[in-house]
């Protein structure tokens, strides 16, 4: 029972920095409909800098936080401007956005395996405090796993902030809502999108560096399966929207770390993605996606 | 009419026989002639991902796991045979591979191919993940198998003629299932589904028949690949893959077959030529370029090099 | 038009594709050109040079290239030239460096690969290839025969076996630590991890141990809580980790930050200058050699690279060494560059002398060598504790 427990809160680490991942695939999604399959690499990104800030620079790790989210946001609102917006300027299909998305990504990951940008090999990340166990009567719990989970929920709480409580949120609201009408009411779409893509590669940074931070290794490409998971966390609880993004990211954490501790870590992968089909057959849009009609 | 047959099936034979002979005499080494084997091979891939998607819109991002079928039960069946059994074993396990593809595809489509777009491309993503942890673990379901060591041993029984014919053979196939009704079928499908289904057409169907046929031709894609590679390895079936083969189809432009041809080969080519031409140290930039050809292309024509056209060759607008 | 313009691009591409087979290149460095007079071996080099076995390919190379260096390039009568190829510790990619390497660059030996996982798939290639290939480093049992036991005779290796290195490690546990019961961790992909994790296991139950939990992980898992928080729950005196360094360094972070401060146990894959020693510090490994080691072949080999290099040998560089040396001396006795010849003289080697002491090889192509078991010490490096002899 005591280690049923541990096992949750194992998940619960696992879980809650996908969800960091998801919020930023969720946001995007539901403002221009892209998967944006370059922001597992800005989860990268994120978990280098942050390596750099605190390990190489000597900074205090909140501050490498803070710097991380904010080279991030750059990085975020660069390819969005670079790679998405031409696109979108030309009316071409959502299909060649997607591809480019996809080459994006791959671009960044073999761009920054080149030697004299991150090279290829994956680096040791040594932790800047202490290693301590705190016991909770017979329960364990680290003081990385606390880390993890206090700085998602504070994160998680500001960007609740953000999209109900100001102005930005509301427009970011409404452009997903109904872009046309957003536009005619006199909101600057454009910016509107990206600060979505700032706040969200914001988001990831930070999920790279508690990555960086709890499972101590990093390389290039580091952020092909978190981001495919955590990707499939946000289509679970219903792609765009963020209640649904955190459920299914903690869902997923949930089954992954399950199964590992219970069934057998062979099928780790499998079962989260397994989770996936069989709950898009009996909810095609997701756990908390709205099912709206379908425009003839 | 008639002669136009007959020129066409002499230029196939004429460059068959050409390229057999350079190859036998060494004019194109052992090394490069692997090459053309693989172009080959993925190109029967592709033009069976060029089928689902390119014709039937059906976006699937798992294409890689049919392949990866193909490729480990045509070597298990020819493992087991032994290699005793000579061609009509060969035939057998290129068979086998097909069409347990097939088989998968179609258990798999009937649940997801109700699914939207966007959802659907994450189911197969989903799905193709699922495949190769399979592959992973297949040590447990027979150690010839491998696992995630990989598989070893399988005779390598494909050769120049089976690989050329094949590939003749899944284009020959792919083109005649286009200009047929089933083809205009399909394509109608892709351009507005709700129309189609009110047309008549039976949509539920005929995704399905697409999906199945792409997955068996990615299935003996697959089970070529396992007879002429000595080496097995689960990561080469994996969404890296899927993505490979689904930028060809989209870069030759969808909806057109020779576009899905023309790419293929090409990648191959232009991927182990950057290989050969880039000193050692900067073998890296391989994928960085890659990268920023895909992207700059995508931006330059978002319909792909061939694009916009339909089979007969007029000219239509790019669709999605 | 268009078709017939996209058929000429098609056939385009495919005779570009024949005159470039024409000029066959050479990627990689050629360290000794073939001199007009006497004649030219061509031999090729397969590691790990990049990726997450890096440390082992840097090493082995240095052997390698110390080697030569010492030789003058010369093997007999001949020069030898060399094309490298960097495998990155991805199976698929040493088997397309081994095919290139023979089929293009019409190599007659291979010094490579360096892990067990690589080594096997590319010493299929060499064998039915019938190139000689001699891997400096690669433990697994099955790198020198193949499933069904029989023997590859074109592989060859220069380190002891892990059938023999896992014996030695449950040894060590029952007889010298004096534990009770252990957990064994492994990477369910690694043939390296996968046969270490087997032979100790049996030498560990036949002396009387017991085997609590036995879990096994993927090559690119991060997460390790889920596995230590169960392995913790089994209370174990022991833990063995048999597998590579960054694997290791991870895992052993993972139990401490589970408070689990039993003592952890692996074989040669730790030896690295990438190993993370604080979070390993007293923890034991087998290994092929010692720094340590008085004997003079030992310390002039030391003496050598030190000046070379600057740095301390490791294992992979003293194998690297060793394996280079050999084939080096089959082709001066073969003097000849036929593959089979070089095989024959490789395989009649009798006590050759080594770092690792007078080899010979078995019927298996395996040379008959002692272990020595090192631990760690964090910020310093390995204190010998003892060798142990077949």
């Amino acid at each position: 029972m005591i280690h049923l427990i541990e096992q949750i809160i194992n998940g619960l680490q696992l879980g809650f920095v996908y969800a960091l991942i998801a919020l930023g695939y969720t946001m995007v999604y539901g403002i221009i409909r892209l998967i944006n399959f370059a922001h597992g690499d800005v989860f990268m990104i994120g978990a280098f800098v942050g390596y750099f800030g605190f390990a190489v620079w000597g900074l205090p790790w909140p501050v490498a936080i803070l710097v991380s989210m904010a080279v991030c946001a750059l990085v975020g609102m660069a390819i969005e401007r670079l790679a998405y917006r031409p696109l979108r300027k030309k009316g071409a299909p959502n299909i060649a956005a997607l591809i480019t998305a996809i080459g994006v990504s791959l671009f960044i990951e073999y761009f920054t395996s080149l030697k004299f940008v991150f090279g290829p090999n994956y680096r040791v990340v040594e932790r800047p405090f202490a290693d301590k166990l705190f016991h909770l009567g017979p329960i364990n719990i680290s003081s990385v796993q606390l880390l993890v989970m206090g700085v998602v929920l504070v994160l998680v709480a500001g960007l609740q902030f953000i999209v109900y409580r100001t102005k930005v949120g509301k427009a970011m609201r409404a452009v997903s809502h109904d872009r046309d009408a957003a536009r005619l009411m006199g909101i600057d779409v454009d910016r509107v999108i990206s600060y979505t893509f700032a706040i969200g590669s914001a988001l990831a940074a930070a999920a790279g560096v508690l990555f960086a931070l709890a499972y101590p290794q990093i390389s290039p490409f580091m952020g092909i399966m978190p981001g495919l998971k955590a990707f499939t966390a946000a289509v679970l609880g219903g792609i765009g929207s963020i209640p649904g993004a955190l459920l299914g990211a903690v869902l997923m954490g949930q089954a992954e770390t399950l199964t590992a501790a219970y069934i057998t870590t062979d099928f780790r992968d499998a079962i989260a993605f397994g989770i996936l089909i069989l709950v898009l057959m009996v909810r095609p849009a997701g756990l908390l996606g709205k099912a709206g009609p379908e425009k003839v | 009419m008639r002669s136009r047959f007959f020129v066409v099936t002499g230029a196939i034979v004429g460059l068959y026989l050409i390229l057999e002979m350079l190859r036998r005499t060494g004019i194109i080494s052992l090394y490069w002639a692997q090459i053309m084997d693989l172009s080959l091979i993925i190109t029967i891939s592709a033009v069976g991902l060029s089928l689902i998607y390119g014709f039937t819109g059906q976006f699937s991002l798992g294409h890689a796991a049919f392949y990866g079928i193909g490729a480990y039960t045509a070597g298990f069946v020819s493992k087991s045979l032994g290699g005793g059994a000579g061609v009509a074993g060969f035939a057998l396990a290129l068979l086998a591979g097909a069409a347990a593809a097939g088989l998968v595809a179609f258990l798999i489509g009937l649940p997801i191919l109700r699914l939207r777009s966007d959802y659907l491309g994450i189911a197969t993503l989903g799905f193709g993940v699922i495949i190769r942890v399979l592959l992973d673990n297949s040590h447990k379901l027979s150690p010839a198998l491998g696992g995630a060591k990989g598989m070893l041993g399988v005779p390598q029984l494909a050769s120049f003629v089976w690989i050329f014919w094949l590939a003749v053979g899944a284009i020959l196939l792919a083109r005649n299932l286009i200009a047929s009704s089933f083809g205009r079928a399909c394509i109608s499908i892709r351009e507005d589904e709700v129309a189609a289904d009110l047309m008549g057409v039976n949509t539920t169907a005929l995704k399905t028949l697409a999906f199945v046929i792409g997955g068996a031709l990615a299935g003996l894609a697959g089970a070529l690949y396992a007879h002429r590679y000595p080496f097995l390895h689960p990561s080469t079936f994996d969404y890296l893959k899927s993505l490979d083969v689904l930028l060809v189809v989209v870069l030759g432009g969808l909806g057109s077959l020779t576009g899905t041809v023309v790419t293929a080969v090409g990648w191959v080519f232009l991927l182990e030529w950057l290989r050969a031409i880039l000193p050692a140290e900067y073998l890296d930039l391989r994928g960085v370029v890659y990268a920023l050809v895909l992207i700059v292309l995508m931006i330059a024509r978002p319909q792909g090099l061939l694009g916009g056209q339909s089979a007969k060759g007029g000219k239509r607008r790019a669709v999605a | 038009m268009k078709r017939i313009a996209a058929g000429i691009l098609a056939f385009t591409m495919f005779a570009a594709a024949g005159c470039s087979g024409t000029q066959s290149g050479t990627t990689g460095s050629t360290s000794g050109t073939g001199a007009s007079q006497g004649q030219t071996v061509k031999i090729g080099f397969i590691a790990p040079l990049t990726g997450d076995a890096k440390t082992y390919g840097e090493s082995a190379k240095k052997g390698f290239d110390l080697a030569l260096e010492q030789a003058g390039n010369k093997a007999g009568n001949f020069t030898v030239a060399v094309t490298t190829g960097d495998d990155r510790n991805d199976p698929t990619e040493g088997v397309n460096l081994a095919t290139k390497m023979i089929t293009q660059n019409q190599v007659k030996a291979i010094v490579g690969a360096v892990t067990s996982s690589v080594t096997i798939p590319v010493s299929e290639v060499a064998n039915s290839s019938k190139i000689v290939m001699i891997t400096p480093t690669g433990t697994a049992a099955k790198a020198t025969v193949d499933d069904k036991g029989a023997r590859k005779p074109f592989a060859f290796r220069a380190p002891f076996i892990d059938p023999f290195q896992g014996q030695v490690a449950a040894k060590f546990a029952i007889e010298n630590l004096k534990v009770k019961t252990a957990a064994v961790l492994y990477d369910k992909g690694n043939d390296y991890s996968v046969g270490l994790m087997e032979e100790f296991q049996k030498t560990f139950i036949a002396k009387g141990g017991t085997v609590v939990t036995s879990l096994s992980y993927g090559k690119d898992d991060t997460d390790f809580s889920a596995i230590m928080t169960n392995v913790a729950a089994k209370k174990p005196d022991m833990i063995y980790l048999p597998d590579y360094y960054n694997k290791v360094s991870l895992i052993a972070k993972a139990a401490k930050a589970k408070g689990l401060t039993v003592p952890l146990v692996g074989a040669d894959g730790w030896d690295s200058a990438d190993l993370d020693t604080a979070a390993l510090d007293g923890g034991y490994f087998t290994n092929h050699y010692s720094a340590d080691d008085p004997s003079p072949a030992v310390q002039k080999f030391v003496k050598d690279y030190e000046a070379k290099y600057k740095v301390k040998p490791d294992s992979f560089a003293a194998l690297g060494y060793d394996a280079t040396n050999m084939l080096l001396e089959a082709i001066k006795q073969a003097d000849s560059s036929d593959s089979e010849k070089i095989r024959a003289a490789l395989q009649g080697l009798k006590d050759f002398a080594a770092v690792g002491g007078k080899l010979s090889f078995d019927q298996n192509g395996n040379p008959i060598k002692a272990a020595a078991i090192l631990q760690v010490q964090a910020g310093k490096g390995y204190k010998f504790i003892t060798s142990v002899q077949p």
